[in-house]
This record gives C-alpha cells, sequence and structure tokens, in this order.
C-alpha cells in the first residue's frame, strides 16, 4: 500500500493518513484516529526553532507515566497501614523481585517531576508563553502544578518514615491559621483523628492513587489540547501562524512527526540517562531525593531534630517562614502561589520573548529565579537569624518581580519582533 | 554526503513547496536503517524495562520463605488416620492406609479414569500401584483437580450417599468428584485428573518432608 | 571495557554527589565524626561484621525486614553455615528459626522496656538514617562515666545513650580526661583502665567490619544496583548515539 510511484518513500513513518481501506479504514469509519494523529501529531505544525528549554514538555509526559506505571506496581504491594505502610515499603525494597527498582524509580520521579516542571515553567516565563492566546494554557498548567503539589505532598506520607509523618503534621497545621475557629476545625476533619494517623495515611493513599492522577490526566488532556487549539510559542515569540504557505502550511512551522518526535526521543535519552544514574548510583540524591530521616519509622511522640520539607516545596516554605505571622505567612504562601495564575494580566506587553524586552524585564526575571533558588536553599536550612533575613529579602525580590513587571511592561522598550522565527 | 533534491511526496501526504521549513533530503536507505536501529534497540529497552514489573508480580522472597518446606511428624499416625498439614497454603493429607484399603485399590481399577497414573500428577517416584513412596503412607494434595475445593475423607464403606460400590476414598463435595485410597479419580466424574502427589522425601522412618526431595523426582 | 565503564560511572556519581553536598544527617551530639574504610563489595569483610553483630547485637535489636536466607546469598555463604553460626533464635513453636525467616529478636518490647526504658531500635536501616561515620564513631565513642547511673557509661556521639557499652570484653574500659575550656568539660582525651581482648587497631578494625555489615544491611541491594545500573547506562548511550543520527537525519530536511 506504500508502493510510492517514485520508489522514493522514506521508510518507517506514518503508514497513518494513507488509504482509506485496510485496518485504518475500517476504524476511521468508526472512530477518528487518523484525524486525531494528523492534529497532534503528523500535520501539527510547530515552531522549527524549538531550542533546549523546549524539550521539558515532553519530558513531563514522560516522567507522569513512569510515575503511572511504577505506582501501579507499588500499589500491588504497599499497605496502607498505621502499623503495615513502613513495614511493607521494607518488604518492597527487599522481598519483592525488584521491588527496590520501581520504588527508586518513584521516589526519583517525583523529585524529577519537579525539576521538568520548574525548567519548563522557566520557559514559559522565557518566551512569554503565557500571553494571548495562551492564557488558557498556562491556566491550565498552573492546576497541573498546584495538582502535582498535592500529588507530592500526599504520595510523601506514605512511606510513614519520620520526615512524612512531621511533614504531613506541619503542612496539615498550615490550614489551622484560617480564623474564626474554622481552622482547627479544617485540620482535625482532614486528618481525621486527632493526630496524623491511620485514618490520615488512608484518605492520602485514596487521593494519591485514584483522585488526584486522575484530575491529573484530565488537566494534562487538557494542557495539550489548548496547546494544540493555539499553537506552539517559540524562542522568538513570533506567531506562526501569520505567515502560511499556499496550502496554508505555517511556512516556520514543521510537522511535529517525524522532526519533533525524534529530536524529543533523543531528549528522552538524555533525561533517562540522568534518571537512572541517579536511580542506580545515588537513589537518596545525598538526602534531597530520599530523606534520611525517613528511614526511621513515623513516630507520633518524637519529632525529628530537623525537618524540611522535600526540596521542591522548599521555596514556598521559606516564604511561610519569613512571615513572622502564622496567618500572614500562610496567606503570604499562598500568595506565591496563586500570583502565578495572574501573570497573563499582570505582563502587559505584547511582545512575548525575552529575546526583544527592555534590560528592566530581564533583570527582574533574573532576580526572580536568583530569589527563588535562595529560598529554595534556605527553606531546606534551620532556621537561624541570617536565613531569616536572607529569606525575607527573597522573598520581597519574589513579589517584586510581578509588582515590577506589572509597571514595567506598561511602557516597556522592546526590540522590533522579526517577521519570521531566526534559527 | 548530499543527497540529490527528490520531488517525491512524504509519508505522511506533505506538499513539497519551496516555501516550507521542510523539504524532503532523506537519504531513504540511511533513514531506514536508523528507524530500524532504533526501533529495535529502544524495543529491548522497553522489554528490559517491562521485565522488572512482570517479575515483580510472581512470588516475593516472603511468599517463598512462607511456602519453605514442612516437616510432618507421622510416628503417632494409626491405620486409617488422616493428618493434614499445611505446605505453601495448601492442605497435604497423609493417611496410613489399612490393608483393606490398599487391597481396594486393585478392586477400583476398572472404574478409574487413569488407573496406571499415566498424566504427570505425582513425581516419578510416587508412579506406582499405590501412588507413595511408602506403600502404607499416601502423600497427597488436598486440592481437587476439578476447581480447587478441598475433598472429605470417606473411609466409610457403602454410605448411604455414596452407593454400595463405595471402597473408601475421597470425596468432593462441591461438585461430586470421587477419588479411591490413591487418590486417583473415578471415571465419569467432573475432576478431570487424579490428585496431585507433592514433592516429598522421608528424613527417616516417621518424619516427612513436604516441598523437599533432593531433585529425585528429575 | 565493562570494569572502566563503571570505574567511570561510580566516579561521575561521587562528583555529583559531592556538588549536591550531602544534607546533614540527624546526627545530634557536636563531635567530629570519624569515617570507617569501608567497602560493601568485600563479603569476608561483611561476614566478620554479620557474626559480630549476630553475637552482640541481636541480642536486644532486632533488623526484622531482612531475612537470613537474603543475607546469606548476599555475603556467600550457605544456608547451613548461616543457621549454625548466625542464628540464634528460635521460632514460636520452639524449633531454631528457619533460613527464610526475618531477622527477628526473642526479646519482646514489653520486656526491653522494663529493663532499659526503651526499647532498642531496629538496626536494619540505621545506616541509612544515622550514615555509616555515626555508627563507626559511636561503636568506639563509649567511656565510663561515674555520673551516670545504671549502666555506668556514655558516649561521645551520642551522649546520655541508653545503650550499655557491649563490646567492652573488645574494647577494654575506657574513662575519659577532662579539661576546662572556657568554663566547661570537654574530653581531651581517654584513658584504658582495663584491657581488652583486642588492640585498639584490631577493635577498630572489628567494629569497621560490623559498620560495614550495618551498611549492607541497610542497603543490601547497592552492589547489585552498581552492576545493573552500568549496564542500563552503557546501554542507554548506544540508543543515544543511535537516536543522535536518527534526529540529524531527519532535520537535513529542515531548512
Amino acid at each position: 500500500m506504500s508502493n510510492n510511484s517514485a520508489g522514493q518513500n522514506s521508510g518507517g513513518q506514518g503508514a497513518g493518513g494513507q488509504g482509506a481501506g485496510g485496518m485504518m479504514g475500517w476504524i476511521d469509519e468508526r472512530f477518528p484516529l487518523t484525524k486525531l494523529l494528523e492534529e497532534h501529531v503528523t500535520k501539527y505544525y510547530a515552531p522549527k526553532n524549538f531550542n533546549f528549554w523546549y524539550y521539558f514538555g515532553a519530558l513531563s509526559l514522560l516522567v507522569l507515566i513512569i510515575q503511572i506505571v511504577t505506582g501501579i506496581f507499588l500499589t500491588m504491594n504497599y499497605k496502607p497501614d498505621g502499623e503495615l505502610a513502613f513495614t511493607s515499603v521494607e518488604y518492597i525494597m527487599r522481598d519483592v523481585n525488584f521491588g527496590w527498582l520501581i520504588r527508586y524509580m518513584h521516589s526519583t520521579g517525583a523529585s524529577m517531576f519537579f525539576v521538568v516542571v520548574y525548567l519548563h515553567m522557566f520557559r514559559a516565563l522565557m518566551y512569554g508563553s503565557y500571553k494571548k492566546p495562551r492564557e488558557l494554557l498556562w491556566i491550565f498548567g498552573m492546576l497541573i502544578y498546584v495538582c502535582l503539589m498535592a500529588e507530592a505532598f500526599m504520595g510523601y506520607l506514605l512511606p510513614w518514615g519520620q520526615m512524612s509523618y512531621w511533614g504531613a503534621q506541619v503542612i496539615i497545621s498550615l490550614f489551622g491559621a484560617i480564623p474564626f475557629g474554622i481552622g482547627d476545625a479544617v485540620t482535625l476533619w482532614l486528618k481525621g483523628d486527632y493526630i496524623v494517623s491511620d485514618a490520615t495515611l488512608n484518605r492520602f493513599f485514596a487521593l494519591h492513587v485514584i483522585a488526584v492522577p486522575l484530575v491529573l490526566i484530565m488537566l494534562v488532556a487538557a494542557h495539550i489540547m489548548a496547546l494544540h487549539e493555539v499553537g506552539s510559542n517559540n524562542p522568538d515569540g513570533v506567531d506562526i501562524k501569520k505567515n502560511k504557505n499556499a496550502a496554508g502550511i505555517p511556512k516556520d512551522g514543521i510537522p511535529f512527526h517525524p522532526y519533533y518526535t525524534v529530536k524529543d526521543f533523543m531528549g528522552a535519552i538524555v533525561f533517562l540517562i540522568v534518571f537512572f544514574t541517579i536511580v542506580f548510583f545515588m537513589p537518596e540524591m545525598g538526602g534531597y531525593f530520599l530523606e534520611h530521616a525517613n528511614f526511621i519509622p513515623a513516630d507520633p511522640l518524637k519529632t525529628p531534630e530537623h525537618i524540611a520539607p522535600v526540596w521542591y516545596f522548599t521555596p514556598f516554605y521559606a516564604i511561610l517562614r519569613a512571615v513572622p505571622d502564622k496567618l500572614g505567612g500562610v496567606m503570604a504562601m499562598g500568595a506565591a502561589i496563586v500570583v502565578l495564575f495572574f501573570l497573563p494580566w499582570i505582563d502587559r506587553n505584547n511582545v512575548r520573548s525575552i529575546r526583544y524586552r527592555s534590560l528592566a524585564y530581564k533583570v527582574l526575571l533574573f532576580s526572580f529565579v536568583i530569589a527563588f533558588i535562595v529560598l529554595g536553599y534556605y527553606g531546606m536550612q534551620a532556621p537561624t537569624p541570617v536565613g531569616t533575613l536572607v529569606s525575607r529579602i527573597a522573598a520581597l525580590v519574589y513579589f517584586g518581580f510581578f509588582v515590577g513587571l506589572f509597571f514595567v511592561s506598561k511602557n516597556e522598550k522592546t526590540k522590533p519582533v522579526p517577521e519570521r522565527v531566526t534559527s | 554526503m548530499t543527497s540529490k533534491k527528490t520531488t517525491t511526496q512524504q509519508a505522511g501526504d506533505t506538499p513539497v513547496d519551496s516555501d516550507t521549513s521542510f523539504r524532503d533530503a532523506a537519504d531513504p536507505k540511511r533513514r531506514r536503517m536508523l528507524v530500524t536501529g532504533a526501533s529495535v534497540v529502544g524495543g529491548l529497552g522497553a522489554l528490559a524495562l517491562v521485565t522488572p514489573l512482570v517479575s515483580s508480580m510472581s512470588p516475593s522472597e516472603r511468599a517463598k520463605a512462607a511456602g519453605a518446606p514442612v516437616e510432618a511428624d507421622i510416628s503417632k499416625l494409626t491405620p486409617g488416620q488422616l493428618l493434614t498439614v499445611e505446605w505453601r497454603g495448601k492442605p497435604v493429607w497423609i493417611v496410613r492406609r489399612t490393608e483393606e484399603a490398599l487391597a481396594s485399590l486393585q478392586e477400583v481399577r476398572g472404574e478409574l479414569s487413569d488407573p496406571d497414573s499415566d498424566q504427570e500428577q505425582q513425581p516419578s517416584y510416587a508412579k506406582n500401584e499405590n501412588r507413595s513412596i511408602n506403600p502404607e503412607v499416601l502423600v497427597m494434595i488436598g486440592i481437587c483437580t476439578h476447581l480447587g475445593c478441598s475433598p472429605t475423607y470417606r473411609p466409610d464403606i457403602a454410605p448411604a450417599d455414596l452407593g454400595a460400590d463405595w471402597k473408601g476414598g475421597f470425596f468432593c463435595p462441591c461438585h461430586g468428584s470421587k477419588f479411591d485410597y490413591a487418590g486417583r479419580v473415578y471415571a465419569g466424574v467432573p475432576a478431570p485428573t487424579n490428585l496431585e502427589v507433592p514433592p516429598h522425601e522421608y528424613l527417616s522412618d516417621s518424619l516427612i518432608i513436604i516441598g523437599e526431595d533432593g531433585g529425585a523426582a528429575a | 571495557m565493562t570494569f572502566q565503564l563503571s570505574t567511570w560511572l561510580k566516579g561521575s556519581a561521587l562528583i555529583l554527589s559531592l556538588t549536591v553536598s550531602s544534607v546533614a544527617s540527624a546526627a545530634g551530639g557536636n563531635v567530629e565524626l570519624e569515617s570507617p574504610r569501608i567497602d560493601q563489595s568485600n563479603e569476608k569483610s561483611l561476614q566478620r561484621g554479620a557474626k559480630v553483630f549476630a553475637n552482640y547485637c541481636m541480642g536486644c535489636h532486632s533488623a526484622d525486614y531482612h531475612r537470613y536466607g537474603r543475607l546469606a546469598r548476599d555475603l556467600g555463604l550457605t544456608d547451613e553455615d548461616v543457621s549454625e553460626n548466625l542464628i540464634f533464635t528460635t521460632d514460636k513453636d520452639g524449633a531454631p528459626t528457619k533460613i527464610g525467616s526475618l531477622m527477628e529478636i526473642t526479646m519482646t518490647e514489653d520486656y526491653a522496656r522494663a529493663s532499659f526504658g526503651v526499647v532498642p531500635p531496629n538496626l536494619a536501616l540505621t545506616a541509612r538514617s544515622r550514615g555509616v561515620d555515626w555508627i563507626y564513631s559511636y561503636l568506639k565513642g563509649f567511656y565510663l562515666d561515674p555520673e551516670r547511673g545504671g549502666v555506668g557509661v556514655n558516649n561521645t556521639v551520642y551522649p546520655g545513650a541508653a545503650m550499655p557499652h557491649v563490646l567492652w570484653d573488645l574494647q577494654g574500659w575506657r574513662k575519659a580526661i577532662y579539661e576546662e575550656v572556657d568554663g566547661a568539660k570537654v574530653i581531651t582525651g581517654f584513658e584504658q583502665v582495663t584491657e581488652g581482648s583486642l588492640t585498639p587497631a584490631e577493635y577498630d578494625k572489628t567494629i569497621a567490619d560490623l559498620t560495614n555489615f550495618m551498611a549492607y544491611l541497610a542497603d543490601p541491594i547497592k552492589t547489585t544496583r552498581h552492576r545493573i545500573g552500568t549496564w542500563v547506562l552503557a546501554f542507554l548511550f548506544v540508543l543515544l548515539a543511535i537516536s543522535y543520527f536518527l534526529k540529524k537525519e531527519y532535520w537535513r530536511d529542515v531548512t
């Protein structure tokens, strides 16, 4: 069926849209398979100038798959029971064939998920991927991020180690900051007991393995649908749909398949090399991915000497601690996340890419990233006067980015944006 | 190596148009080779990744430890008595058969579906007249080969429910399968094969280990 | 080739973990910890450590996440070796503990609480929660302290430890030499009071073996993991090469 007249058919690629007959034809009459493939893969035209930063979307999807698959197999042996949870994790690590590999892939995957998602989000900031017409795409992405945080937080309780336990205790207590006596009632309801207990563990398990992943998958689908509706942004921030040829194909676009499938495949292999280096040679990652105190079973009577959330939460944790007031701290922490949702409206400039924006913008973004990293670092440390001071400054810089951006972007002196993408 | 410019269409029905960002500059042979290579090697990788996942579902060290061989002391077993021990979570029967019971094995031969134990339901050392190492002592897994119920021991001769021909043996209450004193299945009942004899050996005259035979079966 | 690759990988993993810089483990005490020179692939050292562990530690401390049978296989021992030399407990029915069993102890928690005030912790994961340096230094850190009733000893790494100096017959008894520094009593050295059956160097070697064994106990898959990991990465580099040329070939189309 793929007998091309000139005999120059390049092998291996999409037998997809070829014939109306055969298996595909039979399916297409009943289900829009070819249509879907064309819309999302073979005839989805992506800008040809994607750079390094454009790998992380596909990689996030890869990690999501790794987490779901390994998660399913962990669930087969894990026991969500206060008496058995810790032991069942060690059972997986020692008695189940390759249980250690599955568990390390899952624990490493959790951290790597945030690595790729943070880089993916930074890309969006740099190239203005949140701007019109991609506001909803950005909001879906932010919702995914929030879900991911919930998923990671609840998953972290499951090993039922000391860090799991006290981490959950601290985070749930945050809700106690809600005034008018509602807070205490809410924390009690969340825990389902007077302390973090078997009841808490059991409900976190239910939410972690089914509820949140379900929402996550639906949001990812929405995120991709929104992306393919408006089209991908690019490092130049140029709208490639404005320049189409006679056939209606963007002049700067190339079909996602095969060009970006082969490119992302290569990116995935590089990612897997990093991923498996951690899994096989340093699964604890020096205590950042698997914390030392979490190798001690949960003990409700004894708090570890120093507790800190896992690294991906520490920027927000540092903001929480920077505010010398319980309610204020919780609100600041919440605001640090919520404000990101409004980015498309805070940034009032039409120029997307950092390449054509002013120095003021570049300074703002740079200081935002530095502040985020500094907050992340101090969020891991035990509180010290210096640490608190630096965290406060960094928190101000964090929020200052949004305030500054709001004003800077109004009458920003930008460079002219080219008509076509630059290579 | 520059490839000649071709005017063919790409497999995705992509029209070649000078003002698009892509054209067919394929070296088809090289392309085919690389696609095949990536698919084969990548496929091997995927297979290698599936292996630990699949293998994680087979019995764990805990299950294997719980399924370790068990010892049974038969010194106190009187003729006609049945002793049940648990091995891998299954009931294993040990019966000290009486003279009459052993004699009945010959009498019922004609009514059995596999009187010579031709089906591989026993280790080679138990493929004999009595389906046992020691003629007197029967060692057998008490799980019906039909649908996994555990039959009951019916040493009573000619009871009302089993008929006047019943010479003693095992009867499965679930679907009415009947077995003789050596666990051989009667013809015309739902169970397809004889009951299974587990690997076992005698550590001494009165001590049997079930689940281990030092490779004697092979 | 494989050997070199694995060395290279271990090297780069080490560099990576150094740049990440270890998060301080929940050590407690402010003394400098000493690092033992241990190697988890040294079976002989692990076997010696296992013997000390079974004889001295497992009177009170369980390690019941791990199985004896696994221990035998990983340490190059036969099941009989382990049953005869390392298993001192019995099952519920009074028979010797079976090789497939978890490394449990017979002492109950209630009994422990009544006699020591605390339940001696499970030691299977201590090398991961405290770190090997902590274990090694802790086992080296016992000294006679008349101010402490009951056990009569104290520990430099874990002051006020409830554990008596179980290895005293090996190390002998030592007392601390104190000095006043800025108004505080500081330990500057030790004085041997009675000799142990081992010389200080032999004692250090023995507890290094014990520490090595506990490191194994906490992370028994480590050597296997490194071996498989080497192959996995070698495979991925091959696949990376193919995917690189594949990408390059297709992207010749892109102008």
